[in-house]
């Protein structure tokens, strides 16, 4: 079967939609794994981001009001990651499993109490706008008219690489997360660095659930967030802790579940199931064939101390 | 004493007191650096000089005393404000970031930036270069710090704190690491420093150095301040007193080795190394039954990678033969039930499980034998009155902490764990890497002798120490590692520091040269001998002969030129008075040191007994008197003391 | 220094628990305070769901079964240094599996279970070794690795429930298991006559054994506890395996096989959640497996029981049951009060958080007591000062005379 330009643009269209919430939270990752501190609570964030999201959408009858609301409730579990694994020092992967437990937890909660018991809220009037508005390009192409939150994904990449890689910020983020000791000793505050790129990072995941909930779906589910947040993580290392590698990573996983749809509807023998496992092996493939933890940050994980004697 | 607040010193730091929980760092301790001077701070390792530089850097707040810098009163709360003050640190691990660049590394924290936040690093690169030149520190600003050698990150180090602007450079330990020929490229750039009007303080552990580049000394000794002395004028064992409080004995006791078959044969070993270059190449050496052969070489030269191998921790290639069989390309056990026994150079690394406690580190090798595991479970008696025992037998303290975590001993009850088990283990071939890392000089006594009592059992002792004098002093045959190779290996007392310096930095000593090395070092024994003679002598109240007084005191003073110095003319030199050592005196000397041994014993014991009896007589009216007055001050001082006390306990609450 | 009493309270695992557990509570009700139910009611309510009835207390038993098995896994894996968060995937496998076999299977009763419960712990476990595999082969982080299998676990098992051969018409799931695998406590005998006329004489059994799905899950778990414990502490595998999970260069070192040490220690981990799948399948109704949505949680839960319980074996039959039944009671929470389910994960979410901070509280009550030690001592030097002062005084007086 040859494959038609228009199904490319089909393809590349649902890639584009469905790696948007991923690549939102890959640079919250990003950010934060660079600094030093893992964020295995990408997840939870995300949810409590999906449902704030379309919640305040729905009460308030404005996305972007709500997107904002999104990224503040994420910045608000960073904000209690930060002080977990920075100020207490505590194990970063438990206290990642903690929120992971009280996002979704607190998520569904909040929809009961204010949806009458419901675990999914009512849909948005207004979901985020398109990139070509609502009459959108002609034939096919109208599959290239995606989420403006997409060019945002992107736009926040950008941004994210420029920070890393040409301001004085992103130099004392690296620094920080490769050798604590020694930015420290030139003046660079390690703590403040590391609660600062954890708040983002919970900031970009809670952008990132209502980039699925305010414009994918119109709504928040108890399944809105299923595994984002944990492919967005394999996409950092996928990309070895990069912003842009980071990006292009999501773009290949959301290339994945794009064939799933595209491709799985009977017209091939795979299963569906087979395609959506895709992602996740082709990640433990490239860790197998290109053993990635080489260029992880290398205090990433570890506390930093600074009282403890030399 | 400290010195009055002035502007002519750079530094200034009164009563200095650093608490860590109920831990005195530091009680109370002064320091005084001139402008434009080297100013070493002498002290063991956790002595607190360390600690004392830290303060001064902003890293840890002092609880008491003030900083002054230039006459005036500073806060120095954080690095930051160090670096506003013009103190800058080269501390003695590096604290660089691997993959950032040189130029990366020396402008961190303070760059230049187009337009706020946006990285210039052009003008970054300029501005490093500029200090480059300025100093002769020759280093390539676009490297990485990861490829470049241990000296040049120094020099890194070095310009970070000049790039700040630092009229004040503090260096944690900074030869440590270097090899001969990177120590005076040092000095050199010190001096290039000094001449620019800059100040360094050194903190260091290490005699020699202090002589060769310091113009005064501060020493610190358990965290007190002891004295500041002119470096010129001082002897070594004079620094060395001080430093430890009691004379110590720079020379290791032991008896001429006897050694018997070869125990360990490695031939033509070839190690790569993380980079998978080959870092051990064409490697020979051999360790006979009852001798202790030492390598001794600058870190990074292949030791690392060499151990590895030998304990099958890494492949290699070529053979490693213990015993007659070979071991290499195996596994760790394999090795250990052939008769290897390792104490690794980190023991928290590799030597112990600090979150198990004491009993299980013991049995840490011996779990998996029958004996301490019938059946597979293991037998926690035998283990418990194993462990015990070795506990005795090395004084482990405190005596109860068997069934504590071995996390929470000292380094030094750590190590004797670590030996006593590796040696309940009945080597044939004992292998010891650093062993007295990070220990106190009682400590180190105690493993060196352990090592010695190994050796004398017949066992084959493999010693590999970055610490020169200690491979000195306790091998038999030291064989220097170059490059992954042995590079030259010398008898005992056949060879001094500078020459081993050269031979470690790759050079090689010539038959004609090593006699002359060879009759200098025995000069300088002889004349260490007639010079200790001569302190004991003085020491025991003997009445020295002139003629041996003047010849002790001249005898070793040709040596230590000839030690500095070094070169054709000075080794003849060494070598005449040597000769002349060697001739003349040896009756008087001789002399001399019978008289000690048989005195020294009794002295004390008199001069205790001596007052004991004074007390019995009747005492005159001016001893009464003379009595009062000293009791009358003895109040007074507890009186004082008493109120500092309170003082401090109104504080607490 | 000797240990403050106080120091070896607060030091004491159990009672940080109870303090995590205590602060859980609060903050919960906190925030059912601020969603306008009444915190107190509520968290009787919850309690009285829990242990309110035998049949309660029958029913949290069940819920907590396959939590502790998972939750005994990765404690295991804890003590030895790894962190199977991949715990969700190798129960998935295992319940896979054990439909699988349990469906195809008729033999006499003991080895049938048998064969179910082989059959389940042996894919888990390699399922879970495939990892230790690659983390020791490889030095490729578990967790990375485990997070991926997990996704695959969920679609493999929706997979097969796809498939013709095991599917279920009608359903969403797979053909439950046969009768002769059940290891509910009599299960035929129930439904008898005879058995239906003496429990109805036996109102108690007839509440906890004639109502529910009790079965020997329990009792296998408690044992397995008992043997992971003997097997970590008492034996030389499990000075091996806790020698690597502590310090795993210096196990290298001594001489011990860490690459070996690290698979088998992954396997037994993965074993352990294949076997709390085999009880689950064959001990509970549906008796089978459905196509899922999203993951059940019964592996990371297991995470949270295995946190709750400081990684003591022992400690995860209590963690376990604790949060078998706020789950189980967070059902009749919402029932009587209205006040959402959620709140329980929320509860546990919040316990697991303080967990992993109330190492902090040790550390706090050292720094206590080196102060009031420090006290102390000063004032000892202060009074010996002041006596000596005094004999000073004493002595020059008497020396004036």
């Amino acid at each position: 079967m040859s494959i038609s330009s228009d199904t490319l643009l089909l393809l590349l269209g649902i890639t584009l939609m469905y790696s948007t919430p991923m690549v939102f939270a890959a640079q919250g990752s990003v950010i934060s794994e660079v600094s030093g501190v893992v964020n295995i609570g990408i997840e939870g964030m995300m949810t409590i981001g999906a449902f704030t999201g379309a919640a305040v959408g729905y009460f308030s009858g404005n996305p972007w009001l709500g997107f904002i609301c999104a990224g503040l409730a994420g910045a608000v579990f960073g904000l209690a990651h930060a002080f977990a694994s920075v100020t207490c020092k505590a194990d970063q992967t438990v206290c990642g499993i903690a929120m992971n437990l009280i996002g979704p937890g607190l998520a569904l909660f909040l929809s009961r109490v204010f949806f009458d018991g419901a675990t999914q809220t009512l849909p948005v009037v207004n979901k985020i706008p398109k990139l070509f508005g609502s009459r959108g390009l002609p034939g096919t192409l109208n599959n290239l008219n995606v989420d403006v939150t997409t060019v945002l994904a992107l736009l926040v990449s950008i941004v994210m690489w420029y920070i890393f890689y040409r301001t004085t910020w992103g130099l004392h983020i690296r620094a920080v997360g490769e050798h604590p000791a020694a930015a420290d000793t030139l003046g660079i505050n390690v703590y403040k660095v590391r609660y600062v790129c954890v708040i983002i990072s919970g900031m970009l995941a809670g952008l990132g659930g209502a980039a699925m909930t305010l414009a994918i779906v119109p709504q928040f589910m108890p399944t809105a967030i299923s595994g984002q947040g944990f492919i967005a993580i394999a996409a950092v290392i996928f990309g070895k802790w990069t912003p842009h590698g980071g990006y292009l990573a999501c773009l290949l996983f959301g290339f994945a579940q794009a064939l799933t749809v595209v491709l799985g509807g009977g017209r091939f023998a795979v299963p569906s199931e087979i395609l959506a496992m895709l992602p996740y092996i082709l990640t433990v493939l490239i860790l197998i064939l290109f053993v990635g933890r080489a260029s992880a940050p290398k205090a990433n994980g570890v506390p930093y101390n600074k009282g403890s004697r030399v | 004493m400290a010195a009055e607040v002035s502007s002519k010193y750079a530094v200034q730091m009164h009563g200095i007191t650093k608490r860590f929980g109920s831990f005195y760092a530091l009680t109370d301790v002064d320091l005084d650096v001139e402008k434009g001077t080297i100013h070493s701070i002498l002290g063991e390792n956790g002595a607190g000089k360390s600690t004392l530089m830290n303060v001064l850097y902003g890293l840890y707040q002092a609880d008491m005393g003030s900083i002054y810098i230039g006459g005036e009163k500073v806060d120095i709360k954080n690095p930051t404000a160090a670096i506003e003050h013009g103190i800058g640190m080269v501390h003695q691990h590096f604290m660089l970031v691997e993959n950032f660049t040189v130029t990366q590394n020396i402008v961190l924290g303070s760059e230049p930036t187009k337009s706020g936040i946006t990285l210039n690093m052009k003008q970054a690169r300029k501005n490093v270069l500029e200090i480059v030149e300025k100093y002769g520190l020759d280093v390539n600003p676009d490297a990485k710090i990861r490829d470049i050698t241990v000296g040049m990150q120094q020099r890194v180090e070095i310009l970070k704190a000049l790039y700040r602007g630092a009229e004040i450079l503090i260096l944690d330990e900074p030869t440590a690491v270097l090899t001969e020929q990177e120590i005076d490229e040092l000095l050199a750039i010190m001096r290039n420093l000094i001449k620019d009007g800059k100040t360094i303080i050194i903190i260091t552990h290490k005699l020699k150095e202090i002589q060769a580049s310091s113009d005064m000394c501060t020493i610190i000794r358990r965290g007190h301040y002891i004295d500041t002395v002119p470096v010129k004028g001082v002897s070594e064992d004079d620094l060395a007193t001080m430093m430890v409080g009691h004379a110590v004995k720079l020379v290791v006791d032991k008896a001429p080795s006897n050694p018997g078959r070869v125990v360990l044969d490695i031939q033509n070993l070839y190690v790569k190394n993380e980079q998978r270059i080959n870092a051990v190449k064409d490697f020979n050496l051999q360790v006979r039954a009852g001798e202790i052969v030492g390598i001794a070489g600058i870190d990074g030269n292949g030791q690392q990678e060499l151990m590895e191998a030998v304990n099958n921790l890494k492949r290699c290639k070529g053979k490693i033969i213990l015993d007659g069989e070979e071991i290499q390309n195996r596994n760790p056990k394999y090795g250990i039930d052939r008769g290897m026994a390792t104490i690794p150079a980190d023991r928290h690394k590799d030597g112990l499980v600090l979150g198990f406690s004491v009993y299980e580190n013991a049995i840490l090798e011996k779990y998996r034998s029958e004996e301490y595991s019938p059946g597979g479970r293991i037998d926690r008696k035998k283990m418990r009155s194993f462990a015990e025992e070795l506990i005795q037998a090395y004084d482990v303290r405190p005596e109860d902490c068997g069934p504590r975590l071995a996390g929470g001993l000292s380094g030094g009850n750590q190590q004797k764990i670590i030996i006593g088990r590796e040696i309940a283990n009945e080597p044939k071939l004992l292998i010891a890497i650093q062993p007295t890392r990070g220990l106190d000089v009682g400590a180190i006594e105690n493993v060196h002798k352990m090592l010695i009592n190994e050796r004398d059992k017949g066992v084959a002792v493999l010693l590999i120490s970055f610490e020169l004098d200690e491979v000195m002093n306790v091998s038999d045959r030291i064989a220097v590692i170059y490059d992954g190779h042995i590079q030259q290996i010398f008898e005992q007392g056949t060879v001094d520091n500078r020459t081993l310096g050269r031979v470690m930095a790759g050079g090689t000593v010539d038959e004609e040269e090593l006699k002359a090395v060879k009759a200098a070092v025995e000069a300088e024994d002889a004349a260490a001998l007639a010079h200790d003679a001569r302190l004991a002598a003085i020491e025991a109240g003997e009445e020295i002969p002139e003629e041996a007084d003047k010849f002790a005191t001249k005898a070793f003073t040709p040596v230590t030129r000839a030690e500095a110095e070094a070169g054709e003319t000075a080794a003849e030199e060494a070598a005449m008075a040597a000769q002349a050592a060697a001739d003349a005196p040896a009756d008087i000397i001789a002399e001399a040191v019978a008289a000690i041994p048989t005195e020294t014993p009794e002295a004390p014991a008199e001069a205790t007994a001596a007052p004991a009896e004074a007390i019995e007589e009747p005492m005159t009216e001016a001893q009464v008197r003379e009595n009062i007055r000293a009791l009358e001050k003895q109040l007074e001082d507890t009186q004082k003391q008493l109120i500092a006390m309170q003082q401090k306990l109104s504080e607490m609450q | 220094m000797k240990t403050s009493l106080r120091r070896k309270f607060f030091g004491n695992p159990f009672v940080l628990t109870i303090i995590a557990i205590v602060l859980g509570f609060a903050v919960a009700s906190l925030i059912l305070l601020l969603a306008g139910f009444p915190p107190k009611e509520s968290i009787r309510t919850l309690i009285q769901s829990m242990i309110g009835r035998p049949k309660d207390i029958a029913s949290v038993i069940i819920r907590s079964t396959p939590i502790i098995f998972t939750g005994l896994g990765v404690a295991f894996a804890i003590k030895t240094g790894l962190f199977n968060i991949g715990a969700e995937g190798q129960y998935v496998m295992g319940c896979v599996v054990a439909t699988m076999v349990g469906s195809m299977l008729d033999f006499p009763k003991p080895v049938a279970v048998l064969m179910v419960v082989i059959s389940a712990m042996l894919v888990s476990a390699l399922y879970a070794g495939f990892v230790g595999l690659l983390k020791a082969r490889l030095g490729i982080h578990e967790v990375i690795t485990s997070i991926m299998l997990n996704w695959i676990a969920l679609y493999f098992s929706n997979w097969i429930c796809g498939l013709n051969f095991f599917h279920k018409p009608g359903t969403i799931g797979m053909y439950p298991v046969n009768d002769c695998t059940y290891t509910m406590i009599l299960p035929m005998w129930k439904k008898t006559e005879e058995g239906q006329a003496f429990l109805a004489s036996h109102p108690l059994l007839q509440e906890t054994l004639g109502r529910t799905d009790l079965n020997i899950g329990f009792i296998v778990a408690v044992i397995a506890a008992l043997v992971i414990n003997y097997l970590l502490n008492s034996t030389r595998k499990g000075f091996e395996l806790r020698a690597v999970g502590q310090n795993i260069h210096a196990a290298r070192f001594a001489g011990i096989n860490v690459n070996r040490s690290i698979v088998h220690a992954m396997m037994i981990s993965g074993a352990l959640c294949g076997l709390g799948a085999a009880f689950y399948v064959t001990g509970q109704s549906p008796h089978t497996v459905s196509t899922l949505s999203a993951f059940e949680n019964v592996g990371f839960n297991g995470l949270s029981v295995a946190f709750i319980a400081f990684s003591s074996p022992i400690g995860c039959i209590f963690a376990g049951l604790l949060f078998g039944g706020l789950l189980y009671g967070g059902a009749g929470l919402q029932s009587k009060v209205g006040a959402p389910t959620e709140i329980i994960n929320i509860v546990i979410g919040v316990i697991v958080f303080f967990c992993a901070l109330s190492y902090l509280i040790p550390r706090f009550v050292d720094r206590l007591d080196a102060a009031r030690e420090n006290r102390r001592k000063l004032k000892r030097d202060a009074k010996a000062a002041a006596k000596a002062a005094k004999e000073a005084a004493k002595a020059a007086k008497k020396g004036g005379n």
